[in-house]
């Protein structure tokens, strides 16, 4: 039985063709991504790449698609307080596999709204109060967005006290509606888990229709989900296993791209120490970030701004008038892959920055607070201190000389002991890009698909990890 | 219509908690307990929790009162203004109480009390108060509340 999945990208249509029994990787096939055109030209082009390379396609047991393409799954969340109910949708959003376009909190004014519109969402997520609680902001917010042009699907997932009236509102103004439950059903618990299955309902019944998408309905079985949404889910059967087969336990995967850098973790995220009081929202156990500002070619600039020009000139050996002339070529030609070796050293020491900060701001921080009784430990987000393992996915983990290096980047850092990085974890690298079948795959087979995760997951941490520094090499 | 109960049938919400960086719990804890007994919805913050801590979740939680437990003799310091971040944040008339060690010496409780009255809290309580007289105090009010006053007269 082979399996085929498919990940319709930003750039590429890429297939993964995969023997069941016993799990192995068949061929890899890629075309170009026709999504905004027609879908159908880059399928094709990557199906007659993967028949070449395997002589004949077989009669696949399961076509299952995911896709990141046309913008990925664009949405806007709102809440009421910002550190509340308004994060515990941005979280559920973020958890769904989304590309967070805009968050709002407390009332909408006429300019949030106008916002909204240009922001131009796939899916609203709209919370507010818990249950019980705040009934007032949410009845608001829905009003207004009634009277607005808005026509993405709404989903509402606050106060259950005011559910129904909220669903009522944008009901009767034609608005598509889902009602799920409160991602905030008590002040500080956080239930994200039923609206990230709403989400993920309404991307597979609308929002691929919407993308056009299901043109390939003839190629495919199912688009079942956001690209990063199948990342996530490989990354959470890696951590837990599966019957009779023993997961690796907590641990954080770093995704470097273009224009993000995501970083998941599938941990608790205890305090690792005694005495240690937790303060802030619960975090969820699988965990996305998402930071916009960090990618290697849209946002090359900004991870310059968040570095320093001296401090990526001199980890890559090179001067900073020709780090900021690189960068500035990164941004202008988007497509292109770094030739020189004074290129490379850039390249490398931006990801390695974008991963330091990406983690940094993923992972929890602790201080020292001063108290009459003397000094408490305060914990804020999760203790990843302990975290066995960081898996690293993403071009330009992947083709870069040193992998290993940019991965360090996530350690924790001696100079900053209030970060809760991970210290001492082992070092993979998903160097066939295979996390986003497996996830795919964890949905008919979840012991196929961790054993290939396995198979395939590089353990890099033994490698010579070295700055590659244009000066010395 | 909705078959939901109107808001006034709820039982009570009061936000609860320990002000400032203080981490004497066991008062807060005794008195929560003594409010969900008394049919409270408690929503309790715990220790070092700063101001703007309990107006956030009385916003979310559409609390009816916030009782703020100060016990390392700083509360004054910790309660400055916090009526002002309550109408700042839109609820001009949340029911605010205060107690616990609430300043440092033997000062006269009459001159630590109308301190805290003006400070904007409807009600203080002085070191050792039961949690009996605080809940009996929370029924009076929350009665002349509905009377459209401010709070019990004495």
């Amino acid at each position: 039985m082979t399996a085929l999945l498919i990940d319709f990208g930003s750039t590429y249509t890429k297939l993964r063709a995969v023997e069941l029994d016993p799990p192995a990787v068949v061929a890899s096939g890629q075309g170009p991504s026709t999504v905004t055109t027609n879908v159908m030209v880059g399928m094709d082009l990557a199906l007659a790449d993967l028949e070449k390379r395997m002589g004949s396609l077989p009669d696949f047991s399961c076509r299952l698609a995911c896709s990141s393409a046309a913008g990925g799954l664009r949405m806007v969340t709102i809440g009421l307080v910002r550190e509340l109910t308004a994060e515990a949708a941005r979280q559920a959003a973020l958890g769904a596999g989304a590309r967070l376009v805009g968050t709002f909190a407390q009332h909408l004014t006429g300019d949030d709204v106008e916002r909204i519109v240009e922001l131009a969402p796939d899916i609203l997520l709209l919370a507010g109060g818990t249950d019980g609680g705040n009934r007032e902001v949410i009845l608001h917010n829905a009003a207004v967005l009634a009277t607005s042009p808005l026509d993405c699907a709404i989903i509402v997932a606050g106060n259950r006290a005011a559910a129904g009236d909220v669903e009522a509102r944008l009901a009767k103004a034609g608005k598509p509606v889902l009602v799920t439950e409160n991602v905030m059903p008590e002040f500080g618990e956080l239930n994200i888990e039923s609206a990230r299955a709403a989400i993920r309902k309404v991307f597979i019944e609308r929002i691929v229709h919407a993308k056009g998408i299901d043109r390939a309905a003839s190629r495919l079985d199912a688009v079942l989900m956001p690209t990063p949404a199948a990342v996530m889910e490989a990354a959470r059967l890696l951590a837990e296993g599966c019957d009779g087969l023993d997961g690796l336990g907590p641990l954080v995967l770093v995704d470097i791209g273009g224009a993000t850098t995501d970083v998941h973790s599938i941990a608790a995220g205890a305090p690792t120490e005694s005495g240690v009081i937790v303060q802030g929202l619960p975090e969820p156990y699988v965990k996305r970030t998402v930071e916009g500002d960090l990618g290697l070619r849209y946002n090359a600039r900004s991870i310059v701004d968040a570095a320093g020009l001296e401090s990526i000139a001199a980890e890559a050996g090179v001067t900073g008038k020709r780090v900021g002339d690189l960068v500035e070529q990164l941004t202008q030609n988007v497509e292109h892959l770094p030739g020189s070796k004074e290129e490379q050293a850039t390249e490398v020491a931006l990801a390695r920055a974008a991963v330091r900060f990406a983690v940094k701001r993923h992972a929890g921080t602790i201080e020292t607070v001063y108290t009459v009784t003397g000094p408490v430990t305060v914990q804020r987000g999760k203790d990843l201190r302990e975290t066995g393992m960081i898996i690293g996915t993403g071009g330009p983990l992947v083709h870069a000389p040193n992998p290993a290096f940019i991965l360090k980047g996530a350690l924790a850092d001696p100079t900053e002991p209030l970060s809760l990085r991970p210290r001492r974890p082992r070092l993979m690298l998903d160097r066939g890009y295979l996390l986003y079948a497996v996830g795919l795959l964890s949905t008919v087979d979840r012991a196929a698909a961790f054993t290939l995760a396995r198979q395939q997951l590089q353990h890099i941490s033994e490698e010579k990890a070295d700055g590659p520094s244009a000066a010395t090499s | 219509m909705t078959t939901e109960r109107a808001p006034d049938s709820r039982p009570k919400t009061l936000v609860t908690g320990v002000i400032g960086a203080d981490t004497h719990i066991v008062g807060n804890r005794i008195l929560g307990m003594a409010l969900a007994k008394a049919r409270y919805k408690v929503i309790n913050l715990g220790a070092l929790t700063p101001a703007e801590e309990f107006i956030k979740a009385a916003i979310e939680t559409a609390a009816d009162g916030i009782m703020v437990s100060s016990l390392y003799g700083q509360g004054e310091l910790d309660c400055r203004g916090f009526r002002d971040l309550c109408i700042e944040a839109g609820l001009d008339d949340i029911l605010l109480y205060v107690g616990g060690n609430l300043v440092v010496g033997k000062q006269p409780w009459p001159d630590v009390e109308k301190r805290f009255l003006d400070m904007g809290f409807d009600r203080a309580f002085p070191p050792g108060a039961r949690t009996d007289a605080v809940i009996e105090t929370l029924a009076r009010d929350f009665a002349a509340r509905a009377q459209g006053l401010r709070r019990a007269v004495e």
